[in-house]
């Protein structure tokens, strides 16, 4: 019998991909939110890699869990992971941010297969997740609903009528997944509007909270793991400290703002460092 | 802009959501939420939701008969919204309900961007709209057809009276794609009954005909303007009704014919500002295909924060009662 840290081998190899594929899709535009998705791909890694149930071939079918990217600017990174499972052929993220691509900058649901909503407004996947996991039930379909967000979505009160909203509905069949990366548009979060003590908050909202490492993939694995399978009927929230620029140094110790600027030769710089350090067998 | 208000007794506003009937007039009571219950019986898919106003919708009687479809979203109009999006997503025909002002006003980023993008089946069902209740502009939803016609591929409908209500109902669900109506509820003004009338998603309908003047309506308009048409007769002034529930996609085609038919004056009459409704909608029509009315006058409400008080009141400072809306054509005529 195999336990799920048996995969934390071909997980660290599948978040390896992610980076890779993001950092091309960054070089084909010479521009992206690659900070954020550098970031984000060990969580996408163990969504994509292990936890969500899909058929990559049949992306609308009914029985799938659903993964809303509520940040939309994060299209970049999820891009990258819908490669990785094969909902989106490789040779496509040429076509990144291109007139007439289905890959555009912010993540669109008529444009992209397997992007469940157009994000980008911010504050309004969760919501949307209230209503998918609502329906779910309605139609006593046991798939999941992931929310993806941002920690600068919490200055949305949309959040939080959705947080309550979903506790008072007992919706033990929604995840959300907080980046807190600490970056929004004007600066670090904490300063533009403190949301701390958080996991304080959504407790007192009436969820089941974990607050990890986002780039420790054993923790992320466990963490969704424990989310799946808590028997509380309550959503759960999994709070995620990640570092943008996570596996290029140079990156992570920029200067941190929103959007991290990044010269065209460092592209291939990036791509060449995540490679010297890759997990073995990691070619994409 | 007339006298009519100050020949009359001062009254007291009623309740927020006192019926706009008349004394005396023929009424059905909760037209909307009776057609939703008896519509959704052979409808698994259709679920009823609101932002803490079910009884003030008629939507009560849907939680009554369907407690298991029915959604209590409290008072949160974007989580109303968006989450009636996500319902919609899972296949479901969500009918949300709040008050016009709320569900406009408050939510809509999420109805343009969860809904409409996506052209999701989400039915807004919005009470008090234009100037039905007396609460002042809090409750007052005069820009809402303008704010709404704004969005891509969102239908809306501003029904006269019960019959249009019952019939409308129906046709919103099988619409494929969101739809805004302006609700009328608790004891609706039953009109459209005496004419040779059904309602039509999309079309308007000419009701009666009158060689002077032309009014194009649409709501609880449509009444008044038939009362105009009566009224005027006395003084030997014809007076046509086209009457026009569907504000988006505009029935162009019948417009147009029924302006070009006889030279009158136009007038279009609605129960909404005069920026951005019906009447702006009949204008750029008429402009883009070169018809010009003989003449053509607004009807609808001024461009301002409307007064708080008693409904007769209002209709009659704003120029939307039936005597206040005689005046006004009578004025035009000249």
């Amino acid at each position: 019998m195999t336990s799920a840290a048996d995969k934390l081998p071909a997980l660290a190899r599948c978040a390896h991909r992610i980076r890779r594929y993001a950092l091309r899709m960054g070089e084909v535009q010479g521009q992206g939110y690659i900070g954020q998705a550098l970031g984000w791909a060990d969580v996408l890694a163990v969504a994509y890699g292990h936890a969500l149930n899909l058929q990559p071939q049949n992306p609308q079918w009914e029985g799938r869990d659903r993964f809303l990217l509520s940040h939309g600017h994060y299209a970049i990174a999820h891009y990258a992971a819908l490669i990785e499972a094969g909902v989106i052929p490789q040779d496509e993220l040429e076509t990144y941010g291109s007139d007439d691509s289905r890959l555009p900058m912010s993540g669109m649901a008529t444009y992209t297969p397997g992007m469940e909503i157009s994000g980008g407004s911010l504050g309004q996947g969760l919501i949307i997740g209230v209503g998918m996991a609502l329906g779910l039930k309605q139609k006593q379909n046991p798939a999941f609903v992931y929310n993806s967000m941002s920690d600068g979505e919490l200055d949305e009160g949309s959040t939080w009528e959705a947080a309550m909203s979903a506790a008072h509905h007992q919706l033990d069949n929604l995840i959300c997944l907080v980046d807190i990366n600490n970056q929004q548009a004007d600066g670090p979060s904490s300063k533009v509007l403190g949301f701390e003590p958080l996991a304080d908050k959504w407790a007192a909202f009436g969820w089941h909270v974990q607050r990890i490492d986002g780039n420790d993939l054993a923790a992320v694995l466990a963490a969704f793991e424990t989310a799946r399978h808590l028997k509380e009927a309550k959503p759960r929230v999994i709070l995620l400290n990640t570092l943008m620029g996570k596996g290029v140094p140079f990156l992570e110790t920029r200067d941190k703002n929103h959007f991290i600027r990044v010269d065209p030769p460092e592209w291939q710089q990036a791509l060449a460092i995540l490679d010297q350090n890759a997990p073995e067998g990691a070619a994409a | 802009m007339n006298t009519v208000a100050e020949k009359k007794p001062r009254l007291t506003t009623s309740a927020m959501i006192a019926s706009i009937a008349g004394e005396g007039q023929r009424v059905k009571a909760a037209p909307f939420g009776k057609a939703l219950v008896e519509l959704a019986a052979n409808r698994p898919d259709i679920v009823g939701m609101t932002a803490d106003l079910a009884k003030y919708t008629d939507l009560h009687l849907f939680a009554q008969a369907y407690p298991e479809r029915f959604y209590q979203m409290g008072m949160a109009e974007q989580l109303l919204m968006g989450a009636a999006g996500g319902m919609a997503k899972e296949g479901l025909i969500p009918f949300a309900t709040t008050y016009a002002v709320f569900g406009t006003r408050r939510a809509y980023d999420f109805i343009h961007q969860v809904i409409a993008e996506e052209n999701l089946n989400v039915k807004m069902c919005l009470a008090l709209p234009g100037l039905t209740t007396g609460y002042g502009p809090s409750h007052q939803a005069t820009e809402d057809i303008a704010m709404m016609r704004g969005i891509p591929g969102l239908t809306i409908v501003d029904p006269c009276d019960a019959l249009d209500i019952e019939q409308a109902v129906p046709q919103m669900a099988a619409h494929n794609g969101p739809v805004y109506m302006r609700l009328l509820r608790g004891n609706v003004p039953l009109v459209l009954d005496e004419y040779d009338y059904s309602f039509e998603l999309g079309k308007a309908k000419r009701l009666v005909d009158g060689d002077e003047v032309l009014i194009i309506s649409s709501g609880f308009m449509t009444m008044r303007a038939l009362e105009v048409a009566k009224a005027l007769q006395a003084d030997n002034i014809g007076v046509a009704v086209l009457h026009c529930p569907t504000i988006k996609p505009l029935d162009e085609v019948t417009i147009l014919a029924e302006v070009l038919r006889k030279p009158r004056l136009l007038v279009v009459a609605e129960n909404h500002s005069v920026v951005g409704g019906l009447g702006e909608a009949v204008a750029s029509c008429l402009l883009q295909n070169g018809v010009a009315p003989a003449r053509f006058r607004l009807a609808g409400l001024p461009d301002a924060y409307l007064d708080a008080g008693a409904l007769p009141t209002l209709h009659d400072r704003y120029g939307i009662s039936s005597e206040a809306l005689s005046m006004r054509i009578k004025g035009w005529l000249g």
